[in-house]
């Protein structure tokens, strides 16, 4: 499959059948994930969860804003190693990033910067977009009030 | 490597693999043919139905040998309603069947039965209650697995057959996940249909059989030939059938003491599971179950990381039934349970073989402890009724 170029290095079979195969970066960063934990209530700017709270996969992500970037982020995900995966890289590409580079992050950039994932797990790569979005929304709102540091 | 997932298959037993090769080798004749080197390749099936029949109780007649467990549920399920279709459309079944029969029954609606799907208690044993009053004169067939694929909870079949016989309603069975793991008598089960599949019981892929007894209305899925009394056209896995009858009457020979040694390593398993890790259970445990599977479940995890998890350490085991591999849906076996949504998706089945050791088992243990608390430390639902 052409969005799965991990797969095809690996020489296993392509995601025809029931089983699902990762690629050596998914597998890393679910064995490693990056920025796992929660940031303290003074430290936390905005804070975003997402997921069925009954059932299915779930994510929260913490964000600290300085000076208009995201100085500190954390993440913590109940669900398949694709979405602590995808998790993880999400956490690792807005590292750093402005408030407005962070809200430019796609689900497709995700996968992009693991080299791909199956067909079938495309969907967990949105959780953590999805998380860091309604975390930079609640931060706006945050500021908005007057509560929220710059 | 320790494979855990004997209930996904089982490795050929070397026996098996020489009374097959034979026939992949020299006597590759078709058992058709009307020469004697047919003839020979007729014979060796024809004692393979033979062996298996005496080994599980049945007339060798009474046996359709078909390319999967998955056919032997089809041709049971497909081939009864058809049959029976003139004396009503009603077919009884439950919420934890394997996909085999499940996804059948669903495509026999399609085709204008009308299906009721029965539920489990919490202990996974079907209510026969529910069972009871689910029969009316419309009912033509009920399919009521012998042992759950997942928890390996034991239905009470012979009980059942009772009460479908009395009504002269077909009663097919699954006995996929008991057959070579509970002492298998087909006369005794009760039971009109039961399929059953080498591969499970360490005999080849490919081969399995429908136990039909005789008299029960059943029509052929795949026509052609006459092969298996017409009930199964295509020339037969000779190799395959042979080596199925093998692995059939070793595997009735020594049922009794496996199973004694296959109950002590799962307890075992399962009493270190819960001693070692905080908020595990077993699923399933209250009811009889089949010797080797363990269903466990996690709170605040998800079961296909922890399946990762141990394939990363050598471990293999699954999720549930290794079709369902990779479904993001939780198992229906566990929902039907009333096991909760959350709690299902961080479940894990092991099923332990032959050539499972007491050390397997321990190591297993540990690499989940670990596993468990890692992913606990990633978790979002830390501290939270799951």
């Amino acid at each position: 499959m052409d969005d799965e170029p991990g797969t095809e290095e690996q020489g296993l079979p392509e995601m025809a059948g029931p089983v699902i195969y990762y690629n050596e970066t998914v597998l890393e960063h679910f064995v490693c994930p990056r920025n796992v934990g929660q940031l303290d209530d003074q430290e936390t700017d905005g804070f975003g969860l997402v997921g069925d709270p009954i059932c299915g996969d779930q994510m929260k992500l913490w964000i600290s804003v300085r000076d208009g970037a995201i100085a500190r982020i954390a993440f913590r995900s109940f669900g398949c190693p694709g979405a602590i995966a995808t998790s993880s890289m999400l956490t690792e590409l807005a590292d750093g990033k402005t408030i407005e580079e962070a809200k430019r992050i796609t689900d497709d950039d995700v996968v992009e910067a693991l080299g791909g994932i199956p067909e079938r797990k495309r969907h967990c790569s949105l959780l953590g977009v999805r998380a860091l979005q309604a975390a930079i929304s609640d931060w706006e709102r945050r500021r908005a009030a007057g509560d929220g540091r710059p | 490597m320790i494979y855990l997932d004997h209930n996904a298959t089982t490795p050929l037993r070397p026996q098996a693999l020489e009374a097959m090769l034979p026939y992949l080798r020299e006597r590759w004749g078709n058992p058709s043919s009307p020469y004697r080197f047919g003839a020979e390749a007729r014979s060796a099936v024809e004692r393979a139905r033979a062996r298996i029949a005496e080994a599980l109780g049945c007339q060798p007649a009474e046996l359709v040998f078909c390319g999967s467990g998955t056919e032997a549920d089809n041709l049971a399920l497909r081939g009864a309603a058809q049959a029976l279709r003139g004396r009503g459309n009603h077919i009884v079944t439950t919420a934890i069947e394997h996909h085999a029969v499940w996804h059948t029954c669903q495509a026999l609606e399609r085709e204008g039965f009308r299906v009721s799907y029965l539920p489990v208690r919490p202990d996974g044993v079907v209510d026969l209650d529910a069972l009871t009053a689910s029969l009316c004169p419309e009912t033509i067939l009920v399919s009521v697995m012998h042992a759950n694929n997942e928890t390996g909870v034991i239905q009470p079949v012979e009980r059942i057959a009772a009460l479908t016989r009395e009504r002269g309603i077909v009663l097919h069975t699954d006995a996929v996940q008991s057959a070579g793991k509970l002492p298998l008598r087909l006369d005794r089960l009760g039971a009109d249909l039961v399929a059953f599949s080498g591969h499970k019981l360490y005999g080849p892929k490919g081969a399995a059989a429908l136990y039909a007894r005789q008299g029960t209305p059943l029509a052929p899925l795949i026509t052609g030939g006459d092969h298996e009394r017409g009930l199964r056209a295509g020339t037969e896995h000779v190799a395959g059938i042979v080596g199925f009858a093998e692995a059939v009457a070793l595997a009735s020979a020594e049922v009794e003491a496996e199973a004694q040694r296959l109950g002590t390593m799962r307890d075992r398993l399962e009493r270190q599971v819960v001693a070692a890790i905080p908020d595990a259970a077993v699923n399933g445990a209250a009811a009889p179950r089949v010797p080797n599977t363990s269903s466990l479940s996690f709170r605040g995890i998800d079961g296909e990381s922890i399946v990762l998890g141990l394939d990363l350490r050598g471990i293999c085991v699954s999720t549930g039934s290794a079709c369902s591999t990779g479904d993001p849906e939780p198992s229906h076996v566990l929902l039907a349970m009333g096991v909760p949504a959350r709690t299902a998706q961080g479940s894990i089945r092991v099923s332990l073989g032959r050539e499972t050791r007491t050390d397997h088992v321990d190591a297993t243990v540990q690499a989940l402890a670990d596993i468990v608390e890692r992913l606990r430390g990633i978790s979002s639902l830390g501290g939270e009724a799951a």
